[in-house]
């Protein structure tokens, strides 16, 4: 277990380099490093992209606030679950049967929103 | 039977309740206080480092478990101002209500970091003898042969825990309650998504802005904020720091094509917005599921050996002027303690020995205010009080107030008539809307 601070550990977020600072100059990436993840080296979800690959709507890809469901350009999807609130919002909206394997992570891991 | 099946050996405690939230944690502090063996797991490294809402908290329940509780709670501001307000592209009508009553004890709503305010609940659980166990998340029931709730497993080494009463508080995605089958099934259109940025303010600033001192605070409820895709907007002051978030209708957003940042920076821009949030600078952004259904959506409460209290069972009331979560959770969390006490005692924790529970939140706010509000998420959230209201009622008003002449003024029933029919709003489906709202509020 590590405490990550996201803007040094990941590369320019998908969401910035197809609109850089597109939100009141403030990047996706920038956005993400102000919550704290202790993450876990293992996905507590996990996205079966070949599943994906028949899907017409990808909601995940609009209404994950993590922004952490990118489409590839050969049609799939790729999913990193360091920066995951654990919401549950990608699992509701999926409409593929066994496209999304959700858990939570494991105990003391994950999303810690921040005390005063 | 599955691999999670129990012998009959005596329970490891009298009760396990999962979630350290406020349903969870005061579910513990009232079993610990009777007396009973209680273990309090949460699965973040402490209690509330997962939770998180819009902002406000209506704690007047907690009188019956910790009286005065106004003088150690971790509060951020006192909302002694409540506005609510509808927004178009380019007008805004506020409702706006202050009273200096809810700044002094007893006091009525506050703002409050969830991180701060139910790491302190569950605090009160262990000094009334609960054993508070954190990082350990419970990833399923055990049962006996009859099906029978008598534990659960977590994720530690040798994590099964046997207890005669499993209360789940395990949030809004409780999957406790999913394998005890109390839910039927699972709809993402009763769920919204609350998304929030918390902005780094000085205090002066605040005070200046939202035109309050001290600890006296501002919560500001808007409708018309976020485009396309039904939902609502909120603004509320902390001490030094303000949140401003909205909640959207789950799925809306994929049908819109609009993502959860993109609608909270365009309120943001908002001209009525604007000057209240500008140079804030983000603290932290957050995001969480709410059941937002109400009534429509619930589970069963019940089944042997285990009741589902707070989020869990969908105890969340979002009813336009009223955005209530915590205070349900809260004395959800307490009836489903005094019932397991009850049962506990009685020696009979089968669903018909766990019957406190219901009969308790049928006789009260948690189930009363849901009957009377059943239709009220429903309205709110549907597209003619979205998208066809506010322009109508903004256009009201600023013909209502805009100087015309040398036009004499028109009377308010014509420009009613003119903007109903501008904004493209049948009769009948206003009288509808409005006998609805009225069985609800009135």
């Amino acid at each position: 277990m590590s405490t990550v601070n996201p803007a040094e550990h990941v590369a320019a977020h998908p969401a910035d380099i197809l609109a850089p600072n597109a939100w009141g100059g403030l990047s996706f990436q920038d956005r993400m490093a102000t919550a704290e993840f202790r993450i876990h080296h293992e996905a507590h979800i996990v996205v079966d992209g070949s599943v994906c690959e028949g899907c017409s709507t990808r909601e995940c890809i609009v209404a994950c606030p993590a922004n952490l469901f990118v489409p590839t350009s050969d049609g799939g999807l790729v999913f990193n679950h360091e920066q995951c609130f654990e919401c549950g919002a990608c699992y509701l909206v999926c409409n593929k049967e066994g496209a999304i394997s959700w858990n939570y992570p494991e105990g003391g891991h994950g999303v810690v929103f921040r005390r005063t | 039977m599955s691999p999670t099946a129990v012998t009959d050996t005596a329970p490891e405690v009298d009760v396990v309740v999962v979630g350290g939230g406020p349903a969870g944690a005061c579910a513990a502090l009232v079993a610990a206080r009777a007396g009973l063996s209680v273990v309090l797991l949460e699965r973040g490294p402490f209690p509330g480092s997962k939770n998180m809402y819009g902002g406000v908290v209506y704690p007047r329940i907690l009188d019956e478990l910790i009286p005065n509780w106004w003088l150690e709670a971790p509060v951020q501001r006192w909302v002694t101002r409540r506005s609510t307000m509808l927004l178009t592209d380019t007008q805004a009508l506020t409702v706006d209500f202050r009273s200096e009553a809810w700044g002094k004890p007893p006091y009525n709503g506050a703002t409050a970091y969830r991180p701060d305010f139910d790491h302190w609940l569950a605090g009160h659980a262990e000094a009334a003898g609960a054993q508070l166990v954190t990082s350990t998340t419970a990833t399923g029931l055990l049962r006996d042969a009859a099906g029978k709730v008598v534990g659960v497993r977590t994720d530690r080494p040798d994590g099964d825990l046997t207890a005669r009463v499993v209360i789940a508080c395990d949030g809004v995605n409780s999957f406790l309650a999913k394998e005890a089958g109390l839910y039927e099934h699972t709809d993402a259109s009763h769920f919204t998504l609350g998304v929030k940025e918390t902005l780094a303010l000085p205090k002066e600033v605040i005070d200046e802005r939202f035109g309050v001192r001290g600890r006296d605070g501002v919560d500001i409820e808007i409708i018309g904020a976020t485009g396309k895709v039904n939902g609502g907007g909120f603004l509320y002051t902390n001490l030094d720091t303000i949140a401003v978030g909205v909640v959207l209708k789950l799925t809306k957003l994929g049908a819109q094509q609009q993502r959860p940042e993109q609608i909270i920076a365009t309120l943001k821009q908002h001209p009525a917005i604007a000057p209240l949030v500008q140079d804030g600078e983000l603290k932290e952004y957050s995001a969480h599921l709410i059941p937002e259904a109400g009534l429509k959506m619930m589970p069963k409460m019940t089944t042997a050996g285990m009741l589902v209290a707070g989020d869990a069972a969908a105890l969340c009331l979002a009813a336009g002027i009223w955005l209530e979560g915590v205070n349900f959770a809260m004395a959800s969390g307490m009836y489903a303690g005094e019932a397991a006490v009850e049962a506990v005692r009685a020696g009979d924790t089968s669903a018909a020995g766990l019957a406190g529970y219901q009969r308790r939140l049928s006789d009260t706010f948690v189930l009363k205010d849901h009957r009377k509000l059943r239709r009220a998420p429903e309205l709110v959230l549907s597209d003619r009080v979205q998208h066809l209201y506010p322009t109508m009622v903004a256009n009201v008003a600023e013909r209502m107030f805009r100087v015309d002449n040398p036009n004499p003024k028109p009377g308010v029933r014509r420009i009613l008539a003119q903007e109903r029919k501008k904004a493209g709003v049948r009769r009948r489906d206003l009288l509808r809307d409005g006998w609805t709202g009225f069985r609800s509020f009135g």
